[in-house]
């Protein structure tokens, strides 16, 4: 027991706390998870669960265009059609929850593969204007059979995970912690178990190269679709049951742009980056409305941000931040502190340009003194 | 009913053929795919419900004052955001989603959420064949075509034009040919604002204005683009005849068709693109086809 605990230590040590940006991940999953036992207020914990929903939702986006390069614009739709899938096998069926969350990421999964076929043959721009198109089509769908539907209202009367707050909210960070994980883990390009993060980098980087290093770039495109579906499904299954609502609110073109908005604001190809994303910019928008003036002016407010962030960190605000205080060790490639002098592990020098101007500076004084 | 379908789409088209022709061109130009140029429309369209109903101008004056209002508000944007990061067709696009919604913000701001009115330019209906068609509708089809011919005069016989197609061809090699390429970018931004704006004259007194009135045109509008074929703009003009048609179609003949208007010519588009991936007039690359 006491060598397990020691290992552990060893390994948060070594690997989460030398590490600035493991470190700020660690601090925000404490304080996410120690947030009910600080403020059981309704009103910020409904801040913090939606940010939460939303930050799986733009991750999933992140997943798609930052990783596998291909840029959906109508991404609401996978939100969409999990939260009427949920919603309807609830109201109708009764199940709970725990199965219709699959079931609805499941359907957005299906919608995801049938949106990927048309992508297998565009790209770019085209692409990115034919999924913005599907969400527009399912509107008028959801428009037209108003008595399936629910038309503009939607569906009603979906049932809540738990009469109590508290473990709803539970419930939610900690689909949240593993979706995040799972993406994440999915994605990484340095990973030594899964090879499919390095492949999706090569099909975004040069699709024609790719394949031609025999890649089934059909393959792996249609991965990244079902994938980044599923991931965006479970985020409408948990918003529906949630505010125990779907409604076709979900698949305006606004809702698919916020995916966008937030995960470029954080950076775009990393997940922390749209978790980020919408931890910084969903909260100061609910905070903003709170007061009267703010109310009128915080999607002024959101834009101004947006255009200033492309204009000047046109990498995202945490790819900014951690090229501030990390350091890659140009030995060992293992990232440090910024203000360490040493890598942590081979103590070789981290800024050698500074150590070789400071031993010219040295000599020349030694020479003066001479 | 086929009479009403085949005037109603004519006009509809030829409607969507102006605004999508002014957003083809910037983008087979200078590749900006701007996003915002909707927004300019309802931008000039508040600007002549100002001139109108606020300051008691005459029709005319403030149509002229909105469009050049409009046109100095499109070429500062340019300036100030979309030539900075021109490289990067995505931030482009995105960029130009902040502007629209930055323009909706404020008129939010200043009009309220509000639905407004302009004056038609013609009153009045034509009965041709026992369909009811106003002048307005008219009016707009046959202006839009006249700017469509001068546009097309414009770039094919002017050597503006000849500069223009140049750098739609090839930006650098227009460059060592002596072209302006900037100052190109600039003209065209200027026209294709332009456009924007004379059709939020045209299409004001029809469909009424608020601030939100830039999302359903815009999806109208790229669709038309890609289903020509991006580039082309001879091939947005026809597409645009073909998404109104198909809207018209489905309008008239489908019951509760209202809703499913805009969602037909989305299906429209990705059959089209499902065929022919790179649009009905669009050339690729062999190197790039996949």
């Amino acid at each position: 027991m006491k060598g397990y605990l020691y290992l552990f230590h060893r390994w948060l040590r070594g690997e989460v706390l030398s590490i600035p940006g493991r470190f700020i991940a660690l601090i925000f999953f404490v304080c996410l998870f120690l947030l009910p036992v600080v403020t059981q207020e309704p009103y910020y914990l409904r801040i913090v669960t939606l940010a939460i929903i939303f930050a799986i939702f733009a991750a999933s986006w992140d997943v798609l265009a930052g990783f596998a390069g291909q840029l959906n614009l109508g991404h609401g739709l996978f939100f969409g059609v999990a939260a009427y899938a949920a919603a309807f096998i609830n109201i109708n069926l009764h199940w709970p929850p725990w199965i219709t969350i699959p079931i609805g990421a499941v359907a957005a999964v299906l919608v995801g593969l049938i949106v990927g076929i048309p992508a297998l043959r565009l790209r770019g721009m085209y692409l990115a204007l034919v999924t913005l198109s599907f969400p527009l089509i399912l509107v008028g769908l959801v428009f037209v059979f108003s008595d399936v539907t629910g038309g503009e209202l939607g569906l009603f009367g979906v049932s809540v995970f738990s009469k109590s707050r508290v473990v709803s909210y539970y419930i939610i960070a900690i689909t949240f912690t593993v979706c995040i994980f799972i993406m994440y883990k999915f994605t990484d390009a340095g990973s030594k178990y899964l090879r499919i993060g390095i492949l999706l980098h090569a099909l975004r980087e040069d699709e024609i190269a790719a394949r031609t290093s025999g890649i089934n770039t059909t393959k792996y495109k249609l991965l990244a679709f079902a994938v980044s579906g599923f991931f965006a499904g479970i985020a409408g299954g948990l918003y529906t049951h949630y505010l125990r609502i779907a409604g076709p609110s979900t698949l305006e073109l606004f809702f698919s742009f916020n995916a966008l908005l937030w995960s470029i604001f954080g950076g775009l190809g990393t997940i922390y980056g749209a978790v980020a994303g919408v931890f910084i910019l969903y909260p100061m928008t609910e905070i903003l409305s709170l007061f009267d003036l703010g109310e009128k002016i915080r999607f002024l407010v959101l834009a101004i941000i947006l255009i200033f962030t492309l204009l000047y960190m046109p990498e995202g605000i945490t790819v900014w931040v951690l090229d501030k205080i990390e350091v890659k060790c140009p030995r060992c490639k293992l990232v440090n502190v910024f203000w360490r002098k040493r890598c942590r592990s081979c103590r070789a020098d981290l800024y050698p340009e500074k150590r070789k101007e400071g031993l010219q500076e040295r000599k020349h004084k030694n020479e003066v003194s001479i | 009913m086929l009479l009403n379908i085949l005037i109603n789409g004519l006009i509809v088209g030829g409607i969507y053929a102006l605004l999508a022709v002014g957003f083809a061109l910037i983008f087979s130009v200078a590749r900006i795919l701007n996003m915002a140029h909707t927004a300019f429309y309802m931008v000039s369209a508040y600007l002549i419900f100002v001139g109108t109903s606020m300051l008691h101008l005459p029709l005319f004056p403030s149509i002229l004052l909105a469009v050049v209002v409009t046109v100095i508000l499109g070429i500062l944007c340019f300036y100030l955001f979309f030539d900075r990061i021109k490289e990067h067709e995505f931030a482009v696009m995105i960029i130009a989603v902040a502007i629209a919604s930055l323009f909706q913000e404020i008129l939010l701001l200043i009009f309220g959420g509000t639905i407004r009115a302009i004056p038609h330019i013609a009153e009045g209906f034509l009965d041709i064949g026992g369909t009811n068609v106003s002048y307005q509708h008219i009016f707009a089809f046959f202006l839009s075509m006249l700017i469509l011919i001068i546009l097309w005069v414009m770039l094919s016989k002017t050597k503006l034009g000849n500069a223009i197609r140049a750098v739609a061809q090839d930006s650098e090699i227009a460059n060592l040919m002596g072209i302006d390429v900037r100052r190109i970018y600039v003209i065209v931004m200027a026209i294709s604002v332009g456009l924007a704006a004379v059709s939020a004259a045209v299409m004001g007194p029809i469909y009424m204005i608020s601030p939100l009135m830039w999302g359903q045109p815009l999806v109208i509008v790229l669709a038309a683009v890609i289903l020509g074929g991006a580039g082309s703009i001879g091939g947005a003009v026809v597409a645009s005849f073909i998404l109104g048609y198909a809207e018209s179609i489905v309008v008239f003949m489908i019951p509760g068709g209202a809703f499913l208007g805009g969602a037909a010519s989305m299906v429209v588009m990705v059959l089209v693109l499902l065929i022919r991936p790179e649009g009905l007039f669009g050339v690729i690359f062999e190197e790039e086809r996949l």
